[in-house]
This record gives structure tokens, C-alpha cells and sequence, in this order.
């Protein structure tokens, strides 16, 4: 795997910090966005100068590359497996104009974007799923995309942080996007079992066949404040047990309370318990 | 022609079809249940155990729909908790303690879908058996026998041969909740069962299982004697593989599944 050529340049990558780097760019087209907690609307260039977060605190979702370039040291990252592209396997019908308009809404190829990167000067892979592709869903491409980032995490004995943002597994992609649930957990796997860090942040939504893979198999799993995280949705949930649901159900608090998530890390403090951990965790050899 | 997918569906999931049990008591000479998952409780939609196959002590663990009606309410319809798949890895790292086999038999319409599901963690109990079974040092044999449902079914999957029977189907999402998505109509679940290529022939012809066991019309005795045999007589091959090989081919076979044409490097 030689797409890119491994550098350590331990050079005041601190000094450059990362999370004002690069102009933020916006999702949608209308100049202001209301916050579905506190009701007030702010323009989306202010929302962006402010990583998404309203001045209440609720945090409104983050495209993936945004996500890479408030973390990550200014020109650090450098992007892995973007060649890789969706397939249709199973000829599902109305398939691939579904994913024309999902990449012309993300401008991205797929749903998740893989790298390498420092944060703090903290070498590590990084993935980030992108919202705005299908949700984050999981088909073949994106369970190649990140099996494969475990495995040259693990070639090149790195850590991983991961942000997951996912409504599951892809049904157009049939059993072959169940099936990535099961390829990517073998990575995670041998990835671990070479004593390599992996770190998981879950973001709004985070659920289905994710939720049920690697996003639960981080070492370390932090969530962003009120993020919806879960395995069953919820309103499947409601109709099928006809039960009211109890306040706060799936969300980042909730699953912390019943011991599935270690803590929760608000955006703005994200970068600097990540560049922490990366750095208790490192496991290659100092220059 | 071709049986249409969902009368396969409606076959797999019939009440006269057997369950996981009728498998169990048929095939293996002794069978002793063992319960609990050592943390919460024990689940009544997984079924696990040690059972002899023709003189070699194996590990069983089924999913187990149930006959009677107080019979299939005490199992949740074969829907497990987080408990029922931590009970099957509990029961799988034994396995691999004393050197047995694995062999997992599934019919279940998916994981339970409840609040105290979501508040024990069952993304988290799917997640642990996927990457534990990945590396289990020991042979694992996963047979369809009537429904698969998603990750639920898949959880007991992660295996060195995936069996299905000809009536079984394995499927990311079942063909009404895919139906209600696509066309917000449930009542189109036959159309998307066809469209979602559930059934055993699609999954062996999209390489993602290795074998199909026909059901033909053998008689019910010659049918159980036959899938006993097939299990076998893998077991045999499969405990003559090294460790090594044998864990290496396992993650490899789920590695290549869906690995897309890539164009020119970057």
C-alpha cells in the first residue's frame, strides 16, 4: 500500500493548531439555521466560525471534511483510499441515481473520508463518515474503506481515531453491506490484538449495523453532547413495544448511564482530548 | 421457474418448519444446555450447549423461535437479547478453551427490538461477537435453518462455513421494513424480498456462503442424517487445517466480500 509515503516532521505542528484552520464550509444554502434546542436562528457562517454549535450548546452536524479540518494540524491530513467507489451488487433498482444525488449533495465520493494525520503534532488514521451521503450509511465501499484503514493502521502500527455518524447498514447493497459489519470488526480486531490504539467519537446519528460494529469496538469511545446513538430505531422501538420511550432514549447521556460510552467530549474540547489520548497511546518508536 | 424469494420467506418462517431444537435433539447424540451469560440472565432465544457429534464433543449455540405460544413468548419469537449473544460468546470462548468446535445453528427475524435492549447495549453485544468470533481458535460452522435477520442473525456468523438450508433466507433488513423505506408500503414485501436477493441461491451464487443442504424430499430422519454427515465430515477437514491458516482463511473470506474495482491509484 503505497499510496502515501509515511513523513515525521516533528515541526511545531502545535503552533498551527487546527481548529480554526481552513474556511468552513457550509452544508445547505440558506443563510441561518435554527437550533432545534433553544429555537434561535444564527447565520451559518457564524455557526461555522463556531464548529457547528450553538451558542446553547446543541451541536448541529458537521460534514466530514469539516470535521477533519477543525481536529486535525493545518495541511496535515492527507487522504487515503479516495479512489474507491460504490458498487451495486446486487442491481438494486433506483441505486446508482440515489448515490448521484447523494454525491452531488456531499460532494464526496462515498460515505466516509480516510487519512492520515496529526492532531497536536499526534500522528494518527483518521476516518470521518459523511452525514450527508446517505446518512453515513455503510455499503462496500465504505466497509473497504475502512477495513482497510485499520489494516494500514495496523501495518504501520498506528493509532485510529474514528468519527461515526451512520444510519446503519446500506440496504441497497443487500447482504453485502451486512456483511462489512463483519470485515470491518476483523480489522478493528487485528488491529487491537497488535496492541494498537482506536479511538471512537460518536456523533448525531450513530445507529443500525454502525452502532453494532465498529463504532462499539473503540479501546476508548467518547460521543458528542445529545447525539442520537443506538442499535434499533427508535421509532421501530415505540411502535413495536407500543411502550412510551423513556426521556433522553438513545442519546449520548443516555448510553454513558448505562456504561457504553466513556465520556462525552463537547466539539470545542474534542481536539485536545484527542491529541491526550493519541499521545498516552502511541506505540511507535521516537525518531 | 424459480420459487419467488418471498414464498422462501413465508417457508422460512413457517411455524410447521422445525426450529433450532428439532435440529439439536436430531443430530447430536447428547445434548446438555448450558444457560446464562454470567452477567444478567439468561435468554431464552439462545439456546447453547455441549453436544457429542458422532463421538467429538462440540459447542452448539441456536437461536430458538420455540413451538407452543408460551413457548415462543418465553423465547422473545427467537428475537435475542444482548444476554443471548453474550450467553453464545460466553459459550464460544469455552469452546476455544477446551478445543471444541463451534457449530451455530440461526433462525431468528433479527436482534430484540426493546428499551432494555438499547439500555444493555445490544449494538455493543453484536459488535463483540463480530471481532471475537473473527479470531475464535477453534473451527466454526453456521447453519441457516430458517430465518436470518440482519446483524442479529449475523452476530453467529462470523464463521469458517456459512451453511444455508434451501428454504433459509439471510438478509440485511427484512423484506417489509425494506419495502416500508423504499415505496412506504409494507405490503410491497414481496417485491423487495426479490429485489433484496435473500434467499439461499442468491447468497451462494453472490460467493457469500459456501453451501446450500437441500431439503428435497428425503423424509424428515434421512434429512437430519444428512446435515449431521455434512457437519461431519467439514469438522473433519476443518480440524485438520493449522490455526493459522485456518484463522487467516476465515478473515479473508469476509475481507473480499464486496471489495469494489478500484481505478488508478492516486
Amino acid at each position: 500500500m503505497a499510496f502515501f509515503n509515511f513523513r515525521l516532521q516533528p515541526k511545531n505542528e502545535l503552533e498551527k493548531g487546527g481548529r480554526t484552520a481552513a474556511p468552513v464550509q457550509s452544508d445547505a444554502s440558506e443563510p441561518e439555521k435554527k437550533c432545534p434546542n433553544c429555537h434561535k436562528e444564527t447565520p451559518i457562517s457564524e455557526l461555522a466560525g463556531n464548529l457547528n454549535v450553538c451558542t446553547c450548546g446543541y451541536h448541529f452536524r458537521m460534514n466530514s471534511r469539516q470535521r477533519i479540518s477543525y481536529l486535525v494540524d493545518k495541511g496535515s491530513f492527507e487522504e487515503l483510499f479516495a479512489d474507491v467507489d460504490y458498487s451495486n451488487p446486487i442491481d438494486f433498482p433506483g441505486y446508482n441515481e440515489k448515490i448521484e444525488s447523494a454525491k452531488s449533495l456531499s460532494k464526496e465520493k462515498e460515505g466516509v473520508i480516510c487519512g492520515t494525520a496529526k492532531v497536536g503534532g499526534e500522528e494518527c488514521c483518521i476516518f470521518a463518515m459523511e452525514p450527508y451521503f446517505m446518512m453515513g450509511s455503510m455499503g462496500t465501499a465504505v466497509g473497504e474503506k475502512i477495513t482497510s484503514l485499520f489494516e494500514y493502521a495496523t501495518e504501520h502500527k498506528m493509532s485510529v481515531v474514528g468519527f461515526t455518524v451512520s444510519g446503519g447498514a446500506r440496504m441497497q447493497e443487500g447482504l453485502f453491506s451486512l456483511l462489512q459489519m463483519a470485515k470491518t470488526s476483523g480489522a478493528v480486531k487485528r488491529h487491537s490484538d497488535a496492541g494498537l490504539f482506536y479511538l471512537t467519537v460518536l456523533t448525531d446519528p450513530t445507529t443500525g449495523g454502525v452502532t453494532a460494529s465498529f463504532a462499539m469496538e473503540g479501546d476508548i469511545i467518547i460521543a458528542e453532547p445529545s447525539a442520537t446513538v443506538g442499535f434499533a430505531g427508535a421509532r421501530v422501538i415505540e411502535q413495536t413495544t407500543k411502550k412510551a420511550l423513556p426521556k433522553g432514549f438513545q442519546t449520548s447521556e443516555f448510553l454513558m448511564k448505562h456504561g457504553f460510552v466513556d465520556a462525552i467530549v463537547s466539539r470545542p474540547k474534542q481536539r485536545t482530548v484527542i491529541r491526550h489520548l493519541l499521545k498516552i497511546h502511541d506505540r511507535r518508536e521516537k525518531a | 421457474m424459480k420459487t419467488e424469494a418471498y414464498d422462501k420467506v413465508r417457508t422460512a418462517r413457517s411455524n410447521s418448519r422445525p426450529t433450532s431444537m428439532d435440529y439439536i435433539h436430531h443430530i447430536f447424540d447428547v445434548f446438555f444446555e448450558l444457560h446464562g451469560d454470567r452477567k444478567f440472565a439468561d435468554d431464552g432465544a439462545v439456546v447453547g450447549g455441549i453436544g457429542i457429534l458422532n463421538e467429538l464433543p462440540v459447542t452448539v449455540v441456536s437461536i430458538e423461535k420455540g413451538r407452543s405460544v408460551k413457548e415462543r413468548m418465553a423465547r422473545s419469537f427467537g428475537a435475542p437479547q444482548p444476554e443471548g449473544y453474550r450467553k453464545a460468546l460466553r459459550l464460544m470462548k469455552q469452546a476455544e478453551k477446551f478445543g471444541r468446535p463451534v457449530i451455530c445453528l440461526i433462525d431468528t427475524s433479527g436482534a430484540f427490538c426493546g428499551i432494555g435492549a438499547e439500555e444493555r447495549g445490544q449494538g455493543q453485544a453484536i459488535a463483540d461477537n463480530l471481532m471475537e468470533m473473527m479470531t475464535l481458535k477453534t473451527p466454526v460452522i453456521s447453519v441457516f435453518v430458517g430465518e436470518g435477520g440482519s446483524g442479529g442473525a449475523l452476530a453467529l456468523a462470523v464463521a469458517d462455513r456459512v451453511w444455508m438450508l434451501e428454504n433459509a433466507v439471510y438478509s440485511v433488513i427484512s423484506p417489509e421494513g425494506c419495502a416500508s423505506i423504499l415505496w412506504k408500503d409494507s405490503s410491497k414485501a414481496s417485491e423487495a424480498a426479490e429485489v433484496l436477493k435473500l434467499t439461499a441461491e442468491d447468497s451462494y451464487d453472490n460467493g457469500l456462503i459456501e453451501k446450500v443442504i437441500s431439503e428435497g424430499d428425503i423424509g424428515e430422519e434421512a434429512f437430519y442424517d444428512r446435515l449431521k454427515w455434512e457437519l461431519i465430515w467439514e469438522l473433519e477437514k476443518l480440524r485438520e487445517k493449522p490455526l493459522d491458516q485456518l484463522l487467516e482463511e476465515r478473515y479473508q473470506k469476509f475481507r473480499k466480500v464486496g471489495e469494489p474495482v478500484q481505478n488508478n491509484g492516486q
